[in-house]
């Protein structure tokens, strides 16, 4: 799959804030001073229903927040955790950064790319199941190498621990 | 302690004592451990005398730039007639700094009672605590912590059923580095891109939403407690080396070290101490070649100046590099330095927010020159170029990301030369594979 070029208008896009979703937010509006102050935690909940932020889905939270769609998307696009395309059912966020650089950590990359399938990052597996990314500083230096599968952070992550970790995650 | 370890005998534990004991997560385990009873006492004095305690502490800010806190709070206006804001930085991502994660895992209400006594001190009645994206296990404990907070009346309409109101929101980043900037966070906090803010105004006069507001580290709230427990003159007493630095510090041991972990000393507790006894010296086999003491963004310090050095502000300075976060991050003979330096330098173009032209440009452009050494197609004049880049980098910008990407190729190229040269003059393989 493609993780590049502009991502296709959606057609009958569904609104994310309805229903629950919507008085999760105006429940966190009443928390800040500002509609605005809430984009990141309206693009979190976006991100949480859909599995990623769609042009569509933008233009949704310029509506709610009351900024416009070219805004928010400067917005999004600043932070790497949000994603502006469709990911495997999987994402892992796999920590090259210099502490964990020296213990090996780029080993541990490597053999994540190939025992999903992904063979390169930021590129999703034939099957859908995973999407895998490099990322700076996950913060647990100490425990090298750290990765985040989805919201599950894994402390000292080795090439000889992978398939195992993998195993939970369909 | 150093968790993950036990306490080694040289540590001076104070915030680090209960990590790893999950029973101080709940409030009720917090309270049986003495919680709470700071607020109470902090409740009891008017708001500038808990400020004056602090100052009286020597308590300076841990997340890196060192500033005294009390002074810092001091700055807030008084009687303004507007809302206050406390921004408690939990954006904790300067390579080899894992100390807030910690103080956030295993003692949440710690850092809530912080807050508290913070917010007070500066008339505060709304605490956002932004902590990192990816800290999914800390964002956890620490809502738990807070929602824990309110229904035990710690938080709400009455600070502990007495004192004014107090809201604490967990706000949550969404990586990126820069937000742990102050002014980069507080535009993240309002919804916008994590850009730094020209200074003046300062925060104290114009912050979050425009508002006074007083923004600190994790390990700097946490401390606070501790210090209106046990009184500014205990606190200031903690002190080995330079009085100017009291307390203890949390520091994240990382890279070649047999015991990686967070250690808690005294200030002015010898760096060779730290790195060589607490964190277990280097492997079997291997010797000490470089440690980066304050997290990635101080300069590099060899065999020679580690020799001596006291781990407090002024005595890492003396020595040519910064205390900065703590973040320690050691290097044995097996570290190839232009590498590492080179991986440093693709981090801060990677997180650099790219508003001024010296930072986005120079640090992509140190990225390109160390990958054109590391791939053998390095020029003699290569050296001369980062270090005139690095110069164009460091004091020119908004923020210090910029300066922060110069101070390991400076002091890199400074104390390991040779090892450049080795790839210019093509005696050492090339690392990268030519583009």
């Amino acid at each position: 799959m493609s993780t590049t070029g502009a991502s296709a208008p959606e057609t009958g896009y569904e609104p994310v804030f309805t229903g629950e979703t919507k008085a999760a937010l105006e429940a966190l509006f009443e928390r800040y001073p500002t509609k605005q102050a809430c984009m990141l935690p309206a693009l979190w909940m976006v991100q949480k229903v859909r599995g990623w932020i769609s042009e569509s889905a933008m233009a949704e939270v310029a509506e709610v927040i009351g900024v416009t769609p070219a805004y928010v998307k400067g917005v999004v696009t600043f932070y790497t955790m949000y994603h502006t395309h469709p990911v495997g059912r999987n994402v892992i966020q796999v920590c090259t950064t210099s502490p964990c650089g020296l213990c090996g950590a780029e080993d541990v990359m490597r053999t994540i790319l190939q025992e999903t399938g992904c063979e390169e990052l930021g590129r999703t597996s034939e099957d859908g199941r995973f999407t895998v990314q490099e990322v700076e500083c996950l913060g647990a230096c100490g425990f090298p190498t750290p990765i985040l599968i989805n919201d599950d952070f894994i402390e000292s992550v080795t090439p000889e621990r992978v398939a195992g970790l993998l195993e939970g995650y369909e | 302690m150093g968790y993950p370890h036990p306490s080694h005998e040289k540590e001076t534990v104070v915030l680090s004592q209960y990590f790893g004991d999950e029973g101080g997560r709940s409030y009720q385990g917090w309270v049986e451990r003495g919680g709470y009873r700071a607020l109470e006492a902090a409740l009891a004095m008017k708001p500038d005398e808990v400020t004056d305690v602090i100052k009286a502490s020597g308590l300076r800010g841990r997340g890196g730039a060192g500033f005294p806190t009390g002074l810092k709070w001091s700055f807030m206006p008084k009687d303004s007639g507007k809302d206050h804001y406390l921004v408690c930085n939990a954006d904790e991502s300067e390579p080899g700094t894992f100390k807030d994660r910690e103080i956030m895992r295993w003692t949440p209400h710690a850092l809530i009672e912080g807050c508290a006594i913070g917010a007070y001190a500066i008339g505060a009645e709304c605490c956002y605590i932004y902590i990192r994206g990816e800290f999914t296990e800390p964002l956890a404990i620490m809502a738990q912590a807070v929602a824990d907070a309110y229904d035990n009346g710690v938080l709400g309409e009455k600070l502990m059923g007495t004192g004014p109101r107090l809201d604490i929101v967990i706000h949550r980043g969404a990586g990126a580095y820069i937000c742990g900037e102050e002014t980069g966070l507080m535009n993240s906090l309002e919804g916008r891109r994590g850009n730094p803010r020209i200074k003046p105004p300062f925060p104290a006069q114009a912050g979050l939403f425009g508002l006074p507001t007083t923004v600190n580290n994790v390990e700097t709230l946490a401390a606070v407690p501790h210090i209106i427990t046990r009184g500014a003159a205990w606190y200031k007493d903690i002190c080995r080396g330079n009085e100017k630095s009291t307390g203890t510090k949390l520091y994240s041991v990382c890279g070649h070290v047999q015991k990686p972990g967070n250690y808690e000393l005294a200030m002015g507790t010898s760096l060779e101490e730290l790195i060589f006894d607490m964190a277990g010296g280097m492997r079997p086999g291997r010797t000490f070649k470089a440690v980066i003491p304050g997290g990635s963004s101080v300069p590099i310090m060899d065999a020679d100046d580690i020799k001596g050095c006291l781990l407090d502000y002024e005595g890492v300075v003396e020595r040519g590099s910064m205390l900065g976060s703590g973040g320690v991050i050691v290097m044995d003979d097996s570290a190839d330095m232009v590498y590492q330096i080179y991986r440093l330098t693709r981090f801060y173009a990677h997180e650099s927010c790219a508003q001024c032209t010296q930072c986005r440009e120079g640090t992509a452009w140190t990225v390109k020159i160390l990958e054109r050494i590391l791939s053998g197609e390095g020029k003699e004049s290569d050296l001369n170029l980062l270090l005139d880049l690095a110069e164009n980098m460091t004091g020119k910008t908004i923020c210090v990301l910029s300066d922060s990407c110069a101070a390991p190729v400076v002091s890199g190229i400074a104390k390991f030369r040779s090892e450049f040269d080795a790839y210019l003059s093509g005696a050492r393989p090339p690392a990268l594979a030519a583009h």
